[in-house]
């Protein structure tokens, strides 16, 4: 497309050709209505005195006869910028007068008519038109009386070149603003054009300009910039998702592998070659468990779950995971104990019970009190986990607190990071994704997983927003939860 | 592994070749009959037209989403159990099955002794006796109206929590019983722990009703999960 092409096209070019047709047509018919106007004032005008003058005349006819009449016509002919004058015998000879010659016809019939006609003492060949009004007089005779209508046709011209300019000052005008206003829209759309051209092009650093009137140009351009900034960190989330499975799954892969290929070259005996399939199967459950996890916090950061979200009691979440995990607590020489109130909560139950899960898988992994800090003494008070579950202000808090070694201020931040597994818990199992699935359903929820510390320990906790008018929507259900048997 | 029916029939609805083979093998290995449809047209047809305890379908199928095909059974009033293999693992996809007509719901990938012990429990509930109100497994007793737990002459105390442990494991008596499936159907979780938590549960379980006892009854099936029988039979 040509620039110009480009330039008809705007929606900025199409509405000014529009206006300028309007204003055109209002121009000429605003015009138009004043020149017809003046046309019919000036001939109303000129039949006032040609009706005036005809009475007069023919009054001197009736009392001074044709003579008094031709006296008195001779004489206002003489005036300069006279009208017409012409008496005609009942044969129609010309007796006296102004009038050299006259369209055929003109003196037959009585009454207004337009005319063209030449005076006598026209020198030019030039026509002229006249307004005439021919009238009976005693005897046969006739009297003519008229105006030239040189003043209305030449007031009529300078109407219909008053137009005509206004007509082409108007189009000129309106066509150079049109131009004017569709480059600079034109411009604008271009630079966005391009901006877009090279994010789609792979740059999704780009952003659009944004000037600075505030108009609907640039509120547009300030929305879509919010959405790349918002697509930007989504593919930012995804591209690290996927560094981290192509890093952190194909270690584990890689040891499979390696796995089965060295059962395949050295086992001997059925057993060998069962244990080391039955290896492979356990490595291979752990990979999928991790892979779920992977899926499961990007589902939870791309918002996805919102759609689950009801009503519910989070004490109840956190008796119910105190209930699951209390036994595995005890026999790893823990005690797993739970402190609630009532707090209705508006999220993912389900997603909730999980982040809550390995908060407390967590804390019996790695919470063990370490005997070199601590006295011996406090021991028993030191193997304790808590699950709390109350209200503060205007935030619902789930947390866990161990009195084990806890996490350095240094590395909280860090720890919630996908796949990072501190110095201290490289030896224990695990995906390394307990926390930052949590973290990920706080900031599902709107709100945020806070790590602090227990003195010693550590205390995380699930800080989520508390909705509004959840605890009377939680009152009005029904009490009793029916047992579930399957 | 034993397959308590002899004569299952087992129809398996997937468009991957090889683990639709895979499966058939395996389920016949077992002692079922399977027949195995590529698409979701062929599926309907013949899940309609055959007498079948249990289908196996998998979600996304070729011309006939398996969805859509559960649901068209289902306005005809056809009621075989469905389990719904899928690909998609979340919540809200499980939730979604189970809503257009599945029975259960198994995410991808899965072990095929979870799948067969899944199978198992459907076909049971198909065909099987109503809710009953009270189990009994050799001399292992449980009332599900008075809440009451015996062994021989012995009255045990549960937690509420094992009682539906033990109510659950004795209802599917003889079956295999995986630890997905308790966590799912005693606790009402579907996500996956990290941890050993439910064989610890069993262990709890284990030592009320087995310890002292000549003749055990709550077993660890390898690889597997855990069966409540008596040992003889």
């Amino acid at each position: 497309m040509t620039a110009f092409g480009k330039l008809v096209r705007t929606t900025a070019f199409r509405l000014t050709l529009v206006y300028l047709f309007l204003f055109a047509l209002f121009a000429a018919s605003l015009l138009g209505y004043f020149a017809w106007n003046t046309r019919r004032l000036i001939t109303e005008q000129i039949a006032t005195t040609v009706n005036a003058e005809t009475g007069e005349l023919s009054d001197i006819f009736t009392r001074r006869g044709l003579h008094g009449l031709v006296f008195n016509i001779e004489n206002r002919a003489l005036r300069p910028g006279a009208n017409l004058y012409l008496v005609a015998t009942p044969q129609g000879r010309a007796i006296a007068g102004n009038v050299g010659s006259l369209a055929p016809g003109v003196m037959a019939s009585t009454g207004w008519s337009e005319t063209a006609y030449r005076r006598l003492d026209d020198q030019d060949s030039g026509d002229h038109r006249a307004l005439v009004l021919v009238s009976e007089l005693g005897g046969g005779f006739r009297l003519l009386i008229g105006r030239d209508l040189e003043e209305r046709r030449r007031l009529f011209g300078i109407v219909a070149k008053a137009a005509q300019w206004s007509v082409l000052i108007v189009v000129v005008l309106g066509l150079g603003g049109g131009i004017f206003v569709a480059r600079r829209v034109l411009r604008r759309i271009d630079a966005m054009t391009g901006t877009t051209q090279r994010i789609m092009a792979g740059d999704l650093s780009g952003r659009l300009p944004v000037g600075r009137s505030g108009d609907e140009l640039d509120r547009l351009a300030e929305n879509l910039n919010a959405m790349l900034e918002r697509i930007e960190a989504l593919m930012m989330g995804l591209k690290e998702v996927s560094d981290n499975i192509a890093h952190d799954l194909k270690t584990p892969l890689t040891r499979l592998r390696n796995r089965a290929e060295e059962a395949l070259a050295k086992s001997g005996s059925e057993a060998e070659y069962r244990t080391a399939l039955e290896r492979t199967i356990e490595e291979s459950d752990g990979l999928i468990r991790t892979f779920n996890a992977l899926l499961m916090i990007a589902r939870a950061e791309s918002g996805q779950a919102r759609g689950n979200m009801d009503d519910f009691d989070a004490a109840d979440v956190a008796k119910g995971i105190h209930e699951l995990y209390e036994p595995l607590a005890e026999d790893d020489g823990m005690t797993l104990h739970v402190r609630t109130a009532s707090t209705p909560l508006h999220g993912n139950r389900e997603l909730i019970s999980q982040a809550l899960a390995n908060l407390v898988e967590n804390a019996i992994k790695y919470g063990k009190p370490d005997p070199v800090v601590q006295p011996l003494s406090a021991a028993a008070d030191a193997k304790e986990i808590l699950i709390e579950a109350r209200r503060e202000g205007d935030f619902v808090l789930i947390s866990v607190t161990d009195h084990g070694p806890g996490i350095p201020e240094s590395d909280r931040k860090h720890a919630v990071e996908r796949f990072v597994r501190l110095e201290a818990s490289r030896t224990q199992p695990g995906s390394g994704l307990g926390l930052s699935l949590a973290s990920a359903v706080a900031t599902l929820h709107g709100g945020e997983l806070r790590l602090g510390d227990a003195h010693p320990g550590l205390t995380a906790t699930l800080a989520i927003p508390a909705a509004a008018g959840v605890s009377d929507r939680l009152a009005a259900q029904t009490p009793d939860v029916p047992q579930k048997v399957a | 592994m034993s397959a308590t029916d002899q004569n299952m029939r087992l129809l398996i609805i997937e468009d991957d070749r090889e683990s639709a083979d895979y499966l058939a093998k395996a389920f016949r290995e077992v002692g079922y009959v399977a027949d195995l449809a590529g698409d979701g047209e062929e599926g309907l047809a013949l899940a309609e037209t055959g007498d079948y305890d249990v289908l196996v379908v998998d979600r996304m199928l070729p011309k006939r989403d398996g969805l859509s095909l559960i649901g068209s059974l289902r306005d005809k009033g056809n009621r075989t159990p469905v389990l719904i293999l899928s690909a998609l693992g979340q919540v809200d996809d499980r939730i979604k099955g189970l809503r257009a007509g599945g029975d259960d719901y198994l995410p991808k990938p899965y072990s095929f002794a979870e799948l067969l012990a899944r199978v198992e429990v459907l076909s049971r509930r198909h065909g099987g006796p109503a809710e009953e109100t009270s189990y009994r497994v050799g001399d292992l007793e449980l009332d599900r109206l008075s809440h009451r737990v015996a062994r021989g002459k012995d009255e045990l105390t549960l937690q509420p929590r094992e009682f539906r442990l033990l109510e659950y494991l004795m209802k599917h008596a003889g079956q295999v019983v995986t630890r997905t499936m308790l966590l799912e159907n005693v606790w009402d979780y579907h996500f996956d722990p990290q941890t050993n938590v439910i064989d610890v549960h069993i262990s709890r379980l284990r030592s009320k009703i087995d310890k002292g006892f000549e003749r055990p009854l709550l077993h660890t099936i390898r690889g597997a999960g855990y069966m409540i029988r008596d040992g003889i039979r």
